[in-house]
């Protein structure tokens, strides 16, 4: 149970800065996933609220008190690594063991052949072999307490990593792309047992991962962080529906989002591609970009904009019909929820959207507000022009 | 010639090449079995022959045994041979695990200082280390035997270069389960280490059982002396080399070793395989 406060957190390794000023607030009881492409310091962020990695500036704050200086046993939080990261010459019983008896027993009592001898450390060994017991019987892992990590699946060794966490208590969870080493089928399986599990223990959980499909469904709110830049934290379908930043609409959902060039005219509208949008916008004059969800582009027959069908990906449930037009440097990408109607490769389509699926971004990338202007007489909805 | 003709011989050629090696590497050790073996009057005849014609290697060990105080240099060799490697780990292992993992200013100059003390051949310290044993009065004694040697820097290198390959999240993962920093170096790098810790061990106790120089430097006293200075005895006798006592006493010394490679191989092997990392 804990409060985690981010305030300007800078880290640089040895003058290349990796986080630059972070702010980020972590309810209580939250389960919030970090996430954003390979190498924009997620793990890094991590290990500096763990206090593995000491900041250059800023402040971690838990619960209301300064985590600066304090030690990572110190500071209860417990974290799960992608490599899982077990002793290896240790069964699974004394791995999950290791922080309870780190705490539990004093020096004396843990050392090899005298702390046998002494007298508190049979009745503490009792305790910690119910408690792991019980963690082990939650993660369904008591048949394999003998075993060393060597001899265990990829999903067992992430349950042990899970059980070592659970046991101590602590009052967050620090979780560095925990699943990553599964295959598809079982990450599922184990995205729905985290979810559970923080449903269970109702502590704060950190989740850091580069797959967004991960964040999007097991989190109550994702932070996505840009090359070393906490950009947008929101619920997931916030920050799917309203980015503001260009970035994080590419970076947040799969297919990418598709991105038109376009311009803001001198009267306030839209146009991309030669098409006037209906949409007007405060912004100034100047380039921008237009962009819109796969799902928001609507095939149809006599185009307003139009292409070839360069590719096609067909899932069984749904089909990506990619589009090469002139105009965009990337194909522009459609999903079509019936693959029995996917145009043919070489085909010509005409394409469209309606003016509330489009996103508007200057050429800076931030978010540009627009509005629809009310019209006397409404066409059809998904009108361009 | 057909493809599996060519493979045949081609791996005729290399057993052949492989067993010579074999003989030469093997056949000062035959000959000292073959003269520890034989009878005075055989050793010194003049035709050679490998199979003694009269077996005489039991006389041989208990003249060996009469003669010299045996049991009491091999005594010797264990207690320091043991002290040394024991030392060695205890230092070794600690600074290994600061030059590979912790990161602190200076630590690449340190490494590269250890390297280059690799350079350095034992015989060139060999006098101010004598010099300085000297001022500390602990020359002819056990520490004289084993204090030079409880720093190796090869140790640290290995162990050092063992360490770089465990990785940084089990370290992070014993930190936050609040072992300190010496507690993760015995509990958590040991266990992972043993393979390279008992490669080391092969190395550190074969140098120093069979050290001839630095004993024969440092010693005076007889029921000190380590097992090459006994060898030793039975060349001086006033009577000329007794070959045969001689290659029986050099068969004992060393049987320990081979018993201990054996013995360290398999554990070698199994320390491979168990220590399961990743
Ligand atoms: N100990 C270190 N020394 C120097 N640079 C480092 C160190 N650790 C991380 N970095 C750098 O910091 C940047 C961010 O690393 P970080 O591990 O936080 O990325 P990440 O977001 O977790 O990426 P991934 O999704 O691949 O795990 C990288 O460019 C990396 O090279
Ligand atoms: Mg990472």
């Amino acid at each position: 149970m804990a409060e985690i406060e981010i305030r300007a957190l800078r880290k640089a390794f040895d003058g290349a800065e990796v986080l630059k000023g972070v702010d980020l607030t972590i309810h209580d009881g939250e389960f919030i996933s970090l996430v954003g492409p390979s190498g924009c310091g997620k793990s890094t962020l991590l290990r500096v609220i763990a206090g593995l990695e000491p900041q250059s500036s800023g402040e971690v704050r838990i619960d209301g008190a300064s985590a600066d200086g304090v030690r990572p046993s110190a500071r209860n939080l417990a974290m799960v690594f992608q490599s899982y990261a077990l002793y290896p010459h240790l069964s699974v019983f004394d791995n999950i063991a290791v922080p309870l008896r780190m705490k539990r027993l004093s020096a004396l009592e843990r050392a090899p052949f005298v702390g046998r001898l002494m007298p508190g450390r049979r009745r503490a060994e009792r305790v910690i072999r119910d408690d792991v017991e019980r963690v082990a019987a939650q993660l369904e892992i008591s048949p394999l307490l003998k075993r060393k990590p060597g001899q265990l699946s990829g999903g067992q060794r992430q349950r042990v990593a899970v059980g070592r966490a659970i046991v101590r208590q602590p009052r967050a969870f620090l979780f560095d792309e925990p699943l990553s080493n599964l295959d598809a089928k079982l990450r599922v399986h184990m995205r729905a047992e985290i979810a559970q599990l923080h449903r269970q223990l109702k502590t704060t959980f950190i989740y850091v991962t580069h797959d967004q499909a991960e964040a999007m469904t097991m989190s109550g709110r994702i932070a996505v962080m840009i090359g070393g830049e906490l950009i947008q934290a929101g619920a997931p379908a916030a920050v799917y529906e309203d980015p503001c930043d260009i970035r994080v609409a590419e970076f947040v959902g799969t297919p990418k989002i598709n991105a038109f060039p376009g311009r803001i005219r001198s009267d306030g509208r839209l146009e991309t591609l030669g098409h006037v949008l209906h949409m007007a916008t405060p912004a100034p004059e100047g380039e921008c970009r237009i962009c819109v969800r796969p799902e928001r582009i609507e095939l149809a027959s006599q185009g307003l904009l139009s292409g070839t069908v360069v590719h096609l990906e067909n899932l069984g449930s749904e089909a990506f019909v990619h589009i090469g037009s002139a105009g965009t440097d990337a194909p522009v990408v459609a999903r079509v929820n019936d693959p029995s109607q996917v145009p043919a490769i070489g085909a010509t389509v005409g394409y469209g959207f309606a003016p509330e699926a489009v996103r508007a971004f200057d050429v800076d990338g931030k978010r540009i507000a627009t509005s629809i202007p009310s019209r006397v007489e409404r066409p059809r909805e998904m009108a361009v022009v | 010639m057909t493809p599996r003709a060519r493979m045949l011989l081609c791996s005729a050629i290399r057993h052949i090449v492989l067993h010579a090696g074999a003989l030469v590497m093997l056949t000062p050790f035959i000959w000292m079995v073959s003269t520890a073996s034989k009878p005075q009057t055989e050793i010194f005849s003049s035709d050679l022959h490998l199979i003694p014609y009269h077996f005489a290697l039991w006389d041989n060990l208990r003249i060996a045994f009469a003669k010299a105080d045996l049991w009491r240099y091999l005594l010797n060799g264990l207690i320091v041979t043991t002290s040394i490697f024991g030392l060695q780990v205890l230092v070794a292992l600690p600074a290994a695990y600061a030059l590979s993992k912790l990161r602190f200013l200076g630590r690449d100059v340190l490494f590269a200082l250890v390297v280059f003390c690799i350079l350095i051949p034992p015989q060139a310290t060999a006098i101010p280390v004598f010099l300085l044993l000297h001022k500390l009065g602990v020359l002819d004694s056990y520490a004289a035997l084993v204090l030079p040697f409880t720093i190796s820097v090869f140790g640290i290198f290995l162990m050092r270069q063992f360490f770089k390959t465990v990785p940084d999240d089990l370290i992070d993962a014993a930190r936050m389960d609040g072992i300190s920093e010496f507690g993760i170096v015995w509990r958590v790098m040991l266990p992972t280490a043993i393979p390279a810790v008992t490669a080391f061990g092969i190395f550190s106790v074969v140098a120093h059982w069979n050290d001839y120089f630095w004993p024969l430097i440092v010693l005076n006293s007889e029921h000190l002396q380590t097992p090459p200075l006994a060898v030793a005895h039975f060349r001086n006798n006033e009577a000329g080399a007794n070959y045969g006592p001689l290659m029986a006493a050099a068969m004992v010394i060393i049987a320990p070793l081979v018993i201990a490679f054996l013995f360290a191989q398999r554990r070698f092997i199994e320390g491979i395989t168990l220590t399961g990392i990743k």
